[in-house]
């Protein structure tokens, strides 16, 4: 028993290593601008993405008696240290290893979701979300629809790491979104850091329908920020405007927000001009007001991700700021058929554009591992492109 | 290059040999423990020949059956012991069952409904779980297993009404025919991907047995074909490994659509997989019905104290795999026959109602013509109904209607003002 112990401390002591290796390998791909705006006023203190993480699910198991936290290896806390001590708090049946296998993982968490249980399912890595895929898209996205609304498995929250960490190569730093923004049914999130992680999970969590929460593992130990010790969350399909300007709109989600802060910061100190940067958060359902808004100011628009150009999610943003209408009224929750869809002025971006909208992406190929620092759209690819857009 | 590279290996392997000589070193023994390993991943003793497993290294499992095919009891301590209103209710459930599949089926070939599947040959497992079971267990369904929710309590106009999709349909016409589902029946709506609902099921089990003084148990029904699926090994491991309270059970019927067990695996069936994964096991004859409600009643037992069960039920689908399938292509009618007239579950519980004197050829008469009038009056009833209103499109795809999707509501209204004509709006309510 101690020797397992002293192995498994060793393997932990490992990961830790290694995840933050990642982090520093990597540090010139970006630099993290921390949030400075707090969602809500008391008492504050300083965690890391991973532990802003941590303490939104130990916050759901301490107020949800029925909520449960499992997948592969959590048990001891997870590879990324994201349920650490949750299990010693919250006991086995709350908080444990499941056996491997993903589309298990995601089945089971829809069938804990349908018998009433808030389910939270770790998937150790975006890269292996795909078996799972079945499950995912016809069952939780459906389920609510097919039954009439009789079964929904809306307390189901799937969380998995997404996104480059510097050398993980074609199976760890995957970006799927644009997978899954493809069904109706299904609500994707991708937080910025660690106040937006702690709020976003906690919305994702409570939501009535079925999310999943893409965490950018490069973030877990790098991003550290004031973060919120009471319960707070941020609401769902609304995007945050970060920094403010009259020249173009940036748009992008996870990691890639900083990157584009730093190039909105280049753009300023460079060029003289000044851009709006637009952290989508909800990549489905996604805030159309927001980005058409900003779009409509500055006339000019740039996407960037991580994930391959080809209908990444940016193809999705780009085509409908073109053809964009404006809703006057969308809060009418769960209101009647007669009265739904009375509050619709159009309204079109087209006319206000001064520039093709452009996008920068991963390239079509799968990703590389030595060739990390040339995929990537980072600040000069990002950079280069905004100068075009300004110039055109 | 390669020449310098052997030279400098052969050197060095003399070097070690020549180490090993001068070593004064000599290593203690290993404790033996008495010829039991200690691999983490297994309890097993070690043996000192090779022997290869196969699927003949076990006999097969045998199936559990408490009737011969006439009806009669072949050990008297294992008739089960039930009522003669439900063993009446549970026949009658069979013949509603047989005269709503003849009609609806009929219909599909007249083009009123546009699919169907029939449950023969399958009846005596759908009566004999679902009356070993609690109203309060929750059933995960495949398909064929209509019988479960006539027992239930589900009425065949709540049945018919989902397969015409009108707006009575608790399913707001949005699936296929067949597709039931009800929550106040706890039977979990049905969906087309195989075997999905197998950890599903497993999962609601684990939330059921975290619930305060349990009482409640799954029921997850599959086919053998659906065994095949990766969800089906997922559900298995999960079951066990988290020690669910809930009730595998298999229709094993010979056939997934015009593919025969042969060509889906080799093994002995899908009950040889339980032990594997340590699941309690049990193979049954499923034109069995008292069988059935045996094997499943002490599975029950089980299963509420967290002991997961794995129940093969033995059968033979008698019908077509569904309205768009001919099974004369790859099955002789004799084949067909003989599972449909000797070894009829149906038969075999009205010979085992009438040798306890509570069923005979008038009441059989009546039954039928009762269940036909039933089934007749209820296609009436939902042939009259009009079709859900077409915003009910866009509903319940999210708990509230995202902006973007009452967007497209509005688009698609102000196209129906101005092009209704090449609409069948007339058929679907308005307002």
């Amino acid at each position: 028993m101690a020797s397992l112990l002293t192995q498994k401390s060793l393997v932990i002591g490992k990961l830790t290593k290694y995840v933050n290796d990642c982090a520093k390998r990597l540090s010139s791909h970006f630099i993290y601008y921390p949030d400075n705006e707090k969602p809500v006023s008391g008492e504050t203190t300083k965690m890391n993405m991973m532990q802003a993480i941590n303490n939104a699910m130990d916050i759901t198991l301490r107020d949800d008696p029925t909520a449960v936290l499992f997948g592969e290896d959590v048990g001891f806390g997870g590879v990324f240290r994201c349920a650490l001590g949750l299990q010693d708090k919250y006991g086995k049946d709350r908080v444990f290893n499941t056996p491997l296998c993903e589309q298990g993982i995601a089945g089971f968490g829809i069938g804990l979701a349908t018998a009433g249980a808030t389910a939270i399912a770790e998937i150790q890595f975006a890269d292996y979300i795909f078996p799972a895929f079945d499950q995912l898209v016809n069952e939780a996205a459906k389920a609510r629809y097919r039954s009439g609304g009789q079964f929904e498995c809306g307390a189901l929250t799937v969380r998995a790491p997404c996104g480059a960490v510097g050398h993980g190569g074609l199976y760890h730093s995957q970006s799927p979104e644009a997978y899954f923004a493809h069904t109706p049914g299904l609500r994707v999130v991708v937080p910025r850091g660690p106040i937006a992680a702690k709020g976003l999970l906690l919305a994702c969590i409570r939501e009535r329908d079925p999310c999943i929460f893409l965490e950018p593992k490069i973030l877990y130990r790098s991003a550290a920020e004031e973060v919120p010790v009471e319960d707070y969350t941020l609401p769902l399909g609304k995007a945050q405007l970060l920094r403010e300007g009259t020249s173009a709109t940036l748009v992008g989600w996870g990691t890639q927000v900083h990157v584009l802060l730093e190039v909105a910061q280049m753009a300023e100190d460079q060029l003289g001009l000044t851009v709006d940067v637009i952290d989508l958060q909800s990549i489905l359902p996604w805030d159309e007001d927001t980005v058409c808004n900003s779009v409509k100011k500055t006339g000019r628009c740039l996407i960037a991700h991580e994930a391959p150009l080809t209908c990444g999610f940016g193809a999705e943003l780009a085509a409908t700021v073109q053809v964009y209408t404006y809703l006057t009224c969308s809060t009418n929750n769960r209101t009647q058929l007669s009265q739904r869809s009375n509050n619709i002025k159009m309204e079109e971006c087209f006319l206000h554009l001064e520039a093709p909208v452009s996008r920068v992406a991963g390239w079509d190929a799968p990703f590389p591992h030595v060739f990390e620092p040339f995929y990537l759209p980072d600040r000069w690819r990002c950079f280069a492109q905004l100068n075009k857009l300004l110039h055109y | 290059m390669a020449l310098r590279a052997g030279v400098t290996f052969v050197k060095l392997n003399s070097l070690r040999q020549a180490t090993r000589l001068l070593s004064t070193h000599t290593r203690p023994d290993v404790c033996q423990n008495g010829g039991t390993s200690e691999f983490p991943g297994a309890k097993a003793p070690y043996v000192n020949e090779i022997k290869f497993l196969n699927e003949n290294s076990y006999d097969p499992i045998p199936i559990y059956r408490v009737m011969d095919s006439n009806g009669r009891i072949i050990d008297s301590r294992e008739e089960p012991n039930i009522d003669k209103e439900s063993l009446i209710n549970m026949y009658r459930n069979m013949i509603q069952l047989n005269q709503m599949d003849k009609i609806l089926y009929e219909s599909q070939r007249q083009g009123r409904i546009s699919f169907y599947m029939t449950n023969y040959g399958e009846e005596g497992i759908h009566m004999g779980s679902a009356a070993a079971l609690s109203p309060r267990d929750l059933v995960f369904a495949q398909y064929r297993e209509v019988g479960v929710l006539l027992h239930r309590g589900i009425t065949v106009s709540e049945l018919v009404n989902q397969c015409y999709g009108n707006c009575e349909d608790p399913g707001k016409g949005r699936q296929m025919p067949v597709h039931y589902g009800s929550k106040q029946h706890n039977i979990v709506t049905i969906s087309s991907p195989l075997a999905t609902q197998l950890p599903q099921a497993v999962g609601a089990a684990y939330a059921l047995k975290r619930m305060p003084n349990n009482d409640r148990c799954v029921i997850c029904y599959f086919g053998e074909g659906a065994a095949s699926e990766g969800d089906a090994h997922a559900a298995f491991n999960f079951a066990a490994t988290l020690d669910c309270p809930i009730i595998l059970m298999c229709r094993n019927n010979g056939y997934a659509i015009s593919t025969p067990s042969s060509e889906q695996y080799r093994g002995d069936g899908i009950a040889a997989r339980g032990p594997a994964f340590g699941l309690h096991t049990i193979r049954v004859d499923g034109t069995d019905t008292l069988a059935v409600y045996r094997a499943v009643a002490s599975a029950r037992d089980l299963a509420v104290s967290n002991k997961p069960v794995l129940i093969e039920a033995m059968s033979y689908r008698v019908g077509h795999h569904s309205t768009s399938d001919d099974s004369s292509a790859y099955r002789s009618v004799e084949e067909i026959q003989k599972w449909a007239k000797d070894e009829s579950p149906v038969q075999k519980l009205r010979l085992y109602l009438e040798g306890k004197g509570y069923w005979d050829a008038e009441a059989e008469t009546q039954c039928v013509k009762e269940a036909r009038d039933t089934v007749v009056r209820a296609m009436q009833d939902a042939e009259k109904k009009k079709l859900p209103h077409w915003k009910e499109m866009l509903e319940d795809v999210y708990y509230d209607m995202p902006p973007k999707l009452q967007k497209q509501m509005k688009q698609m209204e102000k196209h129906l003002e101005k092009y209704q004509e090449h609409y069948p709006l007339n058929k679907y309510l308005n307002e």
